[in-house]
């Protein structure tokens, strides 16, 4: 909402402050500024002058040599270059020494623009005459202004005057930033009210009087509203002998602070009504509307109209309609008719101010298209007392400017209006919620600002219908407290019982996660967890991969971010390539977040998220470096025995030789593998990569934090070294298997030192080498116990075609 | 003085002599043998005691035990100084150019927003704040309906909100999970719920569909709108540095009331005013108010009996502003040449 202070001083006159005064009081009392633009500040020195000589400048084809009576002693020559400059024009005039604000091409120039006095091809010039454009505005707003040349005052203007004074632009263009539930501050009105109660002035609203003639407005229309749901108050009153023309000056520059182009008398004034209530209203003329006769109701499913900006609009049935006798002539607080617009030739208009709606009216302007000034104010809600005051005045007005004879009488249709609310206010409750110790009377005053009075006797406060905002307690104490000032309230904290602050278990467990990746060179990424549904494809998922259930979403921004991830593994995979791109060397990343793995499609419960950590690099390291990294993490994490790994299912995004899940007590926790170069090239990366996943939610049902002290050994560890032939296809975690099954307690530890594979080793064999270390917690082992336990690990090796080397 | 004694006595005095000139460990191993060893002179001379009448022996003893000791002191004590002076020399030809570069280790950074959120998780958490996370695809009526947001509201259309079916939407504000917290009625409460949030709107430099924010609730007997402002006022300082001032502005939040909008002091130029507050000195940064009395009904909670603040916080915002960082897309690009800088 924009409009200038001079607008706001109608019905403020004592306000006296400055603009940044203003502003920041405003904001502070809950009517919030986004900007101020003082429309005079870049205009210095620039007067009403009369043009006493025009005469063609000798060097050129358009300059011309005007002698200018500035209201000074002796007329100043002024060298001016616009075609419609003449003798005898009152003009505004920048003296040597002033400024303006942009050059005549148009565009603010900032800080303004300098004019001194100089010599144009030879010729003095003592200063320059504007046009409009250079005053800061433009031919828009001042519609008289001739586009192409320099402003023109009407003849009776003084000579000599401030030409920014006369011109109505020694103002400031506030913008507002209304919240919402502030229904009545989309109105100069509500502004003015707010600042009249902010600065502690009175406050002057409009005085509406008796307005029409001694007819009777029910013999010119007759209003049937069949939708009363959608439109709670219809008011109509006819003006007849129109005269159409400019409306007063005072109003076009009011019209234009708030963004609004003066047209001529009728509109203006229904536009300034819409300014200044909230309340848009219609003008009709009223020739065209057949049968002497309005009714308002919904529109037919598929029906079409042309609005009167010329466009067709298909209609639906939830779209309420103005129609008369025969036709549709309105799109119901959106937009007119083209058929029945107002046009030069308009004698009698009927002027329409209605209450519809407004969450009908924000969705209808939503299907049709269409947003609009209007339907901005209706959508949010109006308040239908306010309705009836709207339409009078604008009769009003149109006494006053003589542009036509009001018909008496109003067409009121309206079911059950709005009254005005009771609240129940107590001090100590404001005072409980604020934390202050206010006492009554401060209060009751801060109310009696905003037209809220406290009645003792009841104990209530009365709420005029504007304030749809106000309903409870609480509301009143937000009175209070922004009418206080929230800075002076006091800054406490809370007492109360102590409460113990922490993360939860599953947060623990993250941040250890993220540490434990960024010791090991991962930096953290952050993915979305929405997608495209071709990411199944790019992983190469086969057509009925579960990963393809995905929670698809009904409006989404495009395709691309349309489904809800099922997987991490496109966000890491993307994020590398993106990486590889931009060459950058040696990349490792990692990803907590989560993928959303629906119990039915389509959705009726909430899906399973499911944190993943998500591990990806290339560069410097192997599949063992990822697996190494694993067993790392998830020991940091609190799961304290061994972990297995098994290729099981082969993913096929995964290199089909290189990939494992991961098992925690037989139980999957992650995979890691590296990945496919297929889809490594889909995603193009440059180089071999590695990925690696871990489910959070199962590491958290095994993570363990509580350790006891077992002590230290005290008896020494002996160690045997085997050197075994293994047949090509028997793992290494099937051999430890062996080895640890059978070696019992005794055994302490098992390492691979060694694997070797080709001549001399027998084709189809590898060689592999471990070193075994054992230890009894209660005694020094003899060779008799490790001889023992040594046979019972061979015997078992036996089993998988495995025999000692030589 | 017989003449064993004299002779000890030169033998003493030759020994004694020779290490004080000794260089080497050789050369003091080599005394020590001439001397000390079992072929040595000293030792000959105690070999020679069969030749010393019987009642003169333990005086030859005790010379040549004398004499041992002293060359034996002797030669402990350079042996120490040789000792010293080799290993200076050991160190020495060791020393090596320290300003050579480093072995290279690959760091992992941390990602701004989590670094960011780990800075407001610890302030709060200090304070005795639970941190509680919720889910991030919603219902309907735990993201609007139970925070006071109707059916009909603005906020709910669909351009704002991201729907899956006509009930379930993806959560527009981590506020759903105050209604969750509060519906389990474990009072008082105070916790803050940090999370992921969608709104539809298309990705530049300052909006992302995705983004996060932090929610604080606090409900209690007596907690006060002052009791919000001062929470608020450290939690900006420790954020931003003890200088910080805080500006409570009246705004509009359907399920607060009163509610206010949080300007912190410039923390770059102090409020005078620059660029990167474009000028105003403030920089706002979270929302906050009393808990509405309606939305502690719909939560089974007693507004005559307790009563509550709330606040929402944009992680991405506070990320952004602390970190300089000037477009909001770098955050989900992850290029490693901007992870690396945090």
């Amino acid at each position: 909402m924009n409009t200038s202070l001079s607008w706001i001083k109608r019905y403020v006159p004592d306000l006296d402050v400055d603009v940044k005064t203003y502003c920041d009081a405003m904001t502070l009392s809950g009517t919030k500024v986004e900007g101020a633009q003082c429309l005079d500040a870049n205009l210095d020195k620039i007067v009403v002058g009369e043009v006493l000589t025009c005469e063609a400048h000798p060097d050129s084809d358009h300059l011309h040599v005007c002698m200018v009576n500035v209201g000074g002693e002796e007329p100043i020559q002024i060298v001016c270059g616009a075609p419609n400059v003449a003798v005898g024009q009152k003009v505004p005039v920048v003296l040597d020494g002033g400024r303006v604000d942009g050059t005549h091409a148009g565009g603010a120039a900032e800080g303004g623009v300098a004019i001194k006095k100089g010599k144009l091809r030879g010729v003095e010039s003592n200063g320059m005459i504007c046009s409009i454009e250079e005053l800061g505005s433009s031919h828009e707003f001042f519609p008289e202004a001739d586009p192409e040349g320099i402003y023109v005052f009407p003849a009776d203007t003084e000579v000599g005057a401030d030409a920014v004074e006369v011109l109505g632009l020694h103002d400031a263009v506030i913008e507002y930033e209304v919240t919402s539930n502030r229904v009545d501050c989309y109105s100069v009105i509500g502004i003015a009210r707010e600042a009249a109660a902010t600065f502690d002035k009175p406050f002057y609203p409009p005085v509406i009087k008796e307005t029409g003639n001694s007819e009777d407005v029910n013999d010119y229309i007759s209003v049937e509203v069949k939708d009363q749901d959608l439109c709670p108050r219809f008011c109509a009153r006819v003006i007849k002998n129109v005269k159409i023309g400019p409306s007063p000056k005072w109003m076009q520059r009011c019209l234009a602070s708030n963004g609004i182009r003066p047209i001529n008398n009728i509109v203006d004034i229904t536009n300034y009504i819409m300014e200044e209530y909230g309340q848009p209203m219609h003008a009709y003329d009223y020739a065209t509307i057949a049968g002497q006769k309005i009714v308002v109701k919904r529109a037919e499913d598929g029906q079409t109209f042309v609005t009167l900006d010329g466009q067709e609009r298909k209609l639906d049935h939830d779209m309420l309609m103005i129609n008369d006798g025969e036709k549709a002539v309105g799109l119901a607080g959106i937009m007119g008719g083209e058929n029945s617009m107002i046009t030069e030739d308009a004698t009698t208009v009927l002027f329409e101010a209605a209450c519809f709606n407004g969450t009908n009216v924000r969705l209808s302007a939503k299907r049709v298209g269409l947003q609009t000034d209007a339907s901005g104010k209706f959508d949010k809600g109006l308040d239908a007392n306010t309705t009836l005051e709207a339409i009078n005045r604008a009769c009003q007005l149109v006494e006053e400017f003589g542009c036509g004879e009001v018909v008496g009488g109003i067409v009121d249709v309206h079911g059950e209006l709005p009254v005005p609310k009771q609240v129940p206010f107590n001090k100590d409750e404001i005072n409980r919620l604020l934390g202050t110790d206010f006492d009554e009377q401060m209060m009751i005053d801060i109310f009696k600002k905003v037209d809220l009075s406290y009645d003792a006797a009841t104990g209530m406060v009365t709420v005029p219908t504007w304030r749809q905002d106000v309903l409870r307690p609480c509301d009143l104490a937000e009175e209070v407290a922004r009418f206080y000032g929230y800075d002076k309230i006091p800054t406490t904290l809370p007492s109360g019982a102590a409460t113990a602050g922490r993360l939860q278990f599953d947060q623990r467990l993250n941040e250890i996660a993220r540490q434990v990746a960024e010791d090991n060179g991962f930096s953290q990424a952050y993915c979305y967890s929405f997608e495209s549904p071709k990411v199944f494809n790019k992983l190469m998922l086969a057509e009925d991969d579960t990963l393809r259930n995905a929670i698809e979403i009904m409006n989404p921004l495009g395709e691309d971010y349309s489904i809800m991830r099922t997987t991490s593994m496109n966000g890491i995979l993307t994020s590398l390539g993106l990486n590889s791109s931009r060459r950058n060397k040696n990349v490792r990343l990692y990803e907590m977040g989560n993928v959303y793995l629906p119990k039915a499609l389509p959705l009726t419960e909430l899906p399973d998220e499911r944190m993943k950590l998500t591990l990806g690099f290339y560069g410097e390291g192997d599949f063992f470096d990822m697996k190494g990294i694993l067993e790392m993490l998830i020991a940091k994490l609190g799961l304290s025995k061994r972990a297995s790994y098994e290729v099981g299912e082969l993913k096929p995004y995964l290199h089909p030789g290189r990939q494992a899940v991961m098992l925690y007590e037989g139980k999957e926790i992650g995979f890691l593998g590296e990945v496919h170069p297929k889809v490594r090239k889909t995603y193009g990366i440059q180089e071999r990569a590695l990925v690696a996943v871990l489910d959070m939610p199962t590491i958290e049902t095994f993570a363990t934090f509580n350790r006891k002290y077992a002590g230290v050994a005290k008896f020494p560890a002996v160690s045997r070294d085997i050197s075994i032939l293994v047949p090509h296809d028997v793992t290494n975690g099937q051999i430890e298997g062996v080895i640890f099954q059978r070696g019992g307690k005794l055994l302490e530890s098992c390492r691979l030192f060694d694997i070797y594979e080709g001549a001399p080793v027998q084709e189809g064999y590898k060689s592999m080498a471990y070193s075994l270390s054992f230890r009894h917690s209660e005694k020094t082992l003899e060779e008799a116990d490790i001889t023992a336990v040594m046979k019972k690990i061979l015997n078992g090796l036996e089993g998988l075609g495995i025999s000692m080397r030589s | 003085m017989s003449d064993i004694e004299v002779k000890v006595k030169e033998i003493m005095q030759d020994a004694l002599g020779k290490l004080e000139s000794v260089k080497e460990m050789d050369a003091l191993n080599e005394i020590r043998v001439n001397f000390l060893g079992k072929k040595g002179v000293l030792t000959s001379v105690m070999k020679s005691m069969k030749d010393v009448a019987p009642e003169d022996r333990p005086k030859v003893g005790k010379w040549v035990n004398e004499a041992r000791e002293a060359i034996e002191s002797r030669l402990e004590n350079v042996k120490t100084v040789l000792e010293n002076e080799i290993q200076d020399r050991k160190l020495k030809a060791e020393a090596i150019d320290v300003t050579l570069p480093a072995t290279e280790k690959m760091m992992g950074h941390r990602h701004p927003n989590t670094i960011a959120l780990e800075e407001v998780e610890r302030i709060f958490v200090g304070m005795g704040y639970e941190v509680i996370e919720g889910p991030e695809i919603e219902f309907d009526e735990y993201n609007f309906t139970k925070l006071n947001i109707p059916a009909d509201h603005p906020a709910k259309d669909e351009q704002d909100t991201f729907y899956i079916t006509k009930d379930i939407l993806l959560r527009t504000q981590t506020s759903p999970v105050q209604a969750r917290v509060m519906e389990k009625g474990h009072l008082p409460i105070r916790m803050i719920s940090p999370g992921r949030v969608f709104r539809s709107d298309e990705v530049d430099a300052t909006h992302s569909p995705s983004f996060h924010q932090i929610e604080g609730l606090v409900i209690d007997k007596n907690v006060t709108f002052a009791d919000l402002k001062g929470t608020l006022d450290v939690f900006a300082k420790e954020l931003f540095g003890p200088e910080t001032k805080t500006k409570f502005r009246p705004h509009h939040f359907p399920f607060t009331e009163p509610s206010a909008e949080v300007d912190v002091s410039c923390f770059k130029c102090g409020g005078k005013g620059c660029r990167f507050c474009k000028g105003e000195g403030w920089i706002e940064i979270l929302g906050c108010g009393m808990v509405h009395p309606h939305v502690l009904e719909m939560c089974g909670i007693d507004p005559k009996e307790y009563q509550g603040f709330a606040f929402g916080v944009g992680l991405e915002r506070i990320a952004l502003l602390k970190y300089e960082i000037d477009d909001m897309r770098l955050l989900y690009e992850n290029d490693i040449r901007f992870l690396n800088q945090f």
